[in-house]
C-alpha cells in the first residue's frame, strides 16, 4: 500500500511464453499449462528485489516490470476497464 | 406521415402520478421507422439547453449523481464518477458513446438507437457539455448506422447542438464494446483491447480524457437533465434506481426488447415476453458473460445486481436467455463458449490457449466423451484474471455456473446419456465463429 511496495506485473499482450522469467525467478514466476507466466499477486520481498529485476532484464520480449504505485481500487474501474457482465462498457 | 398521438406526451415531474411509469425510453410508436426530431421533441420536451461556466456543469452531474444511474452496458459503473473524472482532466475531453453491442444475442442497444436515436443524441451531447467536449462519436451496430447518422444529419440542418457529432460504424467482433477496444478502433481501426494503464478517462483518444459510454445510459442522462434525479428514482430500487432494457430470447413466446424497472420478479420479466414456451430447464443471466441459473431459484429474484447475487448472477447488459428442458445445456454452454474463445482478441497467451483448452474440454463433456474435471478446473483458474482485457474472466465466470447448474447432466453425460431433443443452438444465437 505504501510507496515501497512493489508488484511483478506481466503484460499479458508483449508475453510471448519464452518463459526465462520462470527459469530465474521460480521463486514467485511459475508456469501455466500452455506456457504462460503465472506471478504471484503479493509484493515482492526486498530479499527477492533482486532476483526480481534479473526477471526483467531477461524477458526477450520486455513484458515484466515492478509497479511500484499503490494498489489501485475504484480507480482502475474509472478507467472504463471492462467488468465480465458484459461486452460493452458503460 | 406522422402519426404520432400527442396524447402521449406524459408530465414528467416526480409527483406527477406518471413519474413511476414505463415506458421511459422505448414509448408505443404507431408510426415505423425512427423517431423524428419534431416528435422527439413534441414527445420528451426541449433539450435543455446547456448554462454557460462550471456551475451549470457540476449542477448536472451533481443531478446524475443524486440520480443513482449506473451503466447500462454490463459494468454498472456508477455514471456520475465517470464524468467527473473525465471532466477533471487537463486536456479537452471527448465522449464516445458506445452502441456497438458486439454480443450476438443482446439487441437492446439497436432497438434504442432505431426507435429513439435523437434521445441518445440527446444523452451524448449533454454528457459532452458537462466534461466539457466538443466532439461527440457515436459507434454504433452497422444494422442501425444509416438511421443514427440520419438523425445526426437531421439535428445539423436544424443546429440543435453546439457539439460536432460523428456518426460510425463499430467493429462486428464480440470484444469491439470494450472500452479500450472501442478507442483503439475509432483512433486505429484495430479493435483490439490495449494493455492498461494509461486509463481511458484520462488518456483515451488521442492522448485526451475519453468518456466512453454505453448508449441507453446516455438516454436515460437526457430524461435526467429533463426531469431530475427523484423522477428518475420513482422507478427501480433504493439502490438500483431507474428502468432498464432487457433482451428477453430462447423459449418464450414474444421475445424481444423491453424495458422494465429494476428490481422487477424475473419471472414477471419473462411475462412480459408472455411466459415461457415450454418448460424451462435453465436462464442464462446477464449475458454470454453472464450466469446460468435454476429457473425456480431465479424465478422469484429482482431482476438487480442485489437479487440476482442470491444465484450469483448480475443483470449485466440485460439479456436474459430462456433454455427448455428438452435443450442440453453443456451442449449450449460448449457452442457459446467455442464462439467466445473464437472472438479474443489473440493477444493473450492464457486467453487464446486457454479458452480453446476450455471451449475442448466442453466439446468432448457435451459429446460424452471424456471429461476431466480437476483439469478443467485447473483451466479455468489459469485464465481467469489473466488477459489484458476481462473477456477470459466473463467466459470462467459462465462455464464455472454451468457446470454448477448442469452438474446433474454432466453425470448423465459421463453415463453416455444426454437430455437434449434438440439440437443445440436453437436457443441461443447461432455463433458467426461457426460459419
Amino acid at each position: 500500500m505504501t510507496g515501497s511496495s512493489a508488484r511483478l506485473r506481466v503484460n499479458p499482450i508483449a508475453c510471448d511464453a519464452r518463459g526465462l522469467c520462470a527459469e530465474v525467478f521460480p521463486e514467485m514466476i511459475t508456469l501455466d499449462d500452455w506456457g504462460f507466466p503465472i506471478v504471484l499477486d503479493q509484493d515482492v520481498p526486498t530479499g527477492l528485489r533482486s532476483a526480481a529485476e534479473e526477471a526483467i532484464r531477461l524477458c526477450p520480449r520486455l513484458a515484466l516490470r515492478l509497479d511500484r504505485r499503490p494498489v489501485r481500487s475504484i480507480s482502475a474501474e474509472i478507467s472504463g476497464r471492462r467488468e465480465p457482465a458484459g461486452p460493452s462498457e458503460g | 406521415m406522422n402519426t404520432l398521438d400527442r396524447g402521449e406526451r406524459v408530465r414528467h415531474d416526480a409527483d406527477s402520478p406518471e413519474a413511476g411509469r414505463l415506458p421511459r425510453l422505448l414509448p408505443p410508436r404507431i408510426a415505423g421507422g425512427p423517431a423524428g426530431l419534431t416528435e422527439h421533441i413534441a414527445r420528451y420536451g426541449p433539450l435543455p439547453a446547456p448554462g454557460a461556466g462550471a456551475l451549470w456543469r457540476e449542477r448536472l452531474i451533481a443531478e446524475v449523481g443524486g440520480s443513482g444511474l449506473t451503466g447500462r452496458g454490463g459494468a454498472g459503473f456508477p455514471t456520475a464518477a465517470k464524468l467527473r473524472a473525465v471532466a477533471a482532466g487537463r486536456d479537452a475531453p471527448i465522449v464516445i458513446a458506445n452502441g456497438t453491442e458486439g454480443e450476438p444475442a443482446s439487441a437492446k442497444d439497436k432497438v434504442l438507437l432505431a426507435r429513439e436515436p435523437h434521445l441518445v443524441l440527446d444523452g451524448a451531447v449533454l454528457a459532452a457539455h458537462m466534461v466539457g467536449a466538443a466532439q461527440v462519436i457515436v459507434v454504433v451496430h452497422e444494422a442501425v448506422r444509416e438511421l443514427v447518422a440520419a438523425a445526426a444529419t437531421e439535428r445539423r440542418h436544424a443546429r440543435a447542438d453546439s457539439v460536432k457529432v460523428k456518426v460510425m460504424t463499430g467493429a462486428n467482433r464480440f470484444v469491439g464494446g470494450e472500452a479500450s477496444a472501442l478507442v483503439n478502433w475509432v483512433a486505429h481501426g484495430i479493435p483490439l483491447p490495449i494493455a492498461t494503464p494509461p486509463r481511458i478517462s484520462e488518456s483515451g483518444l488521442d492522448g485526451r480524457p475519453t468518456l466512453v459510454q454505453n448508449v441507453e445510459t446516455l438516454a436515460h442522462v437526457a430524461l435526467i437533465a429533463r426531469h431530475g434525479a427523484r423522477w428518475f428514482r420513482s422507478l427501480g430500487t433504493p439502490t438500483e434506481p431507474g428502468s432498464m432494457l432487457v433482451t428477453l430470447i430462447g423459449a418464450l413466446n414474444r421475445p424481444g426488447v423491453y424495458e422494465i424497472g429494476i428490481g422487477t420478479p424475473v419471472r414477471d420479466v419473462l411475462e412480459l415476453a408472455a411466459g415461457p414456451a415450454a418448460p424451462l430447464g435453465a436462464l442464462l443471466l446477464g449475458g454470454y458473460f453472464g450466469t446460468w441459473a435454476d429457473p425456480a431459484a431465479a424465478g422469484p429474484l429482482p431482476l438487480s445486481a442485489e437479487g440476482l447475487s442470491a444465484v450469483g448472477a448480475s443483470p449485466g447488459a440485460g439479456l436474459v436467455a430462456a433454455l427448455p428442458r428438452d435443450c442440453c445445456g453443456l451442449a449450449e454452454t460448449a457452442l457459446v463458449t467455442r464462439y467466445l474463445a473464437g472472438e479474443s482478441a489473440g493477444q493473450c497467451g492464457p486467453c487464446v490457449f486457454g479458452l480453446d483448452s476450455i471451449a475442448g474440454a466442453l466439446e468432448a463433456l457435451a459429446a460424452g466423451r471424456s471429461f476431466q474435471p480437476a483439469r478443467l478446473r485447473r483451466w479455468l483458474g489459469q485464465a481467469e484474471g489473466r488477459g489484458a482485457c476481462h473477456h477470459p474472466d466473463g467466459v470462467v465466470r459462465m462455464v464455472r455456473s454451468a457446470l454448477k447448474v448442469f452438474g446433474a447432466e454432466i453425470d448423465r453425460h459421463a453415463r453416455g446419456w444426454c437430455c437434449g431433443r434438440r439440437p443445440a443452438g436453437t436457443l441461443l444465437v447461432p455463433p458467426r465463429a461457426a460459419a
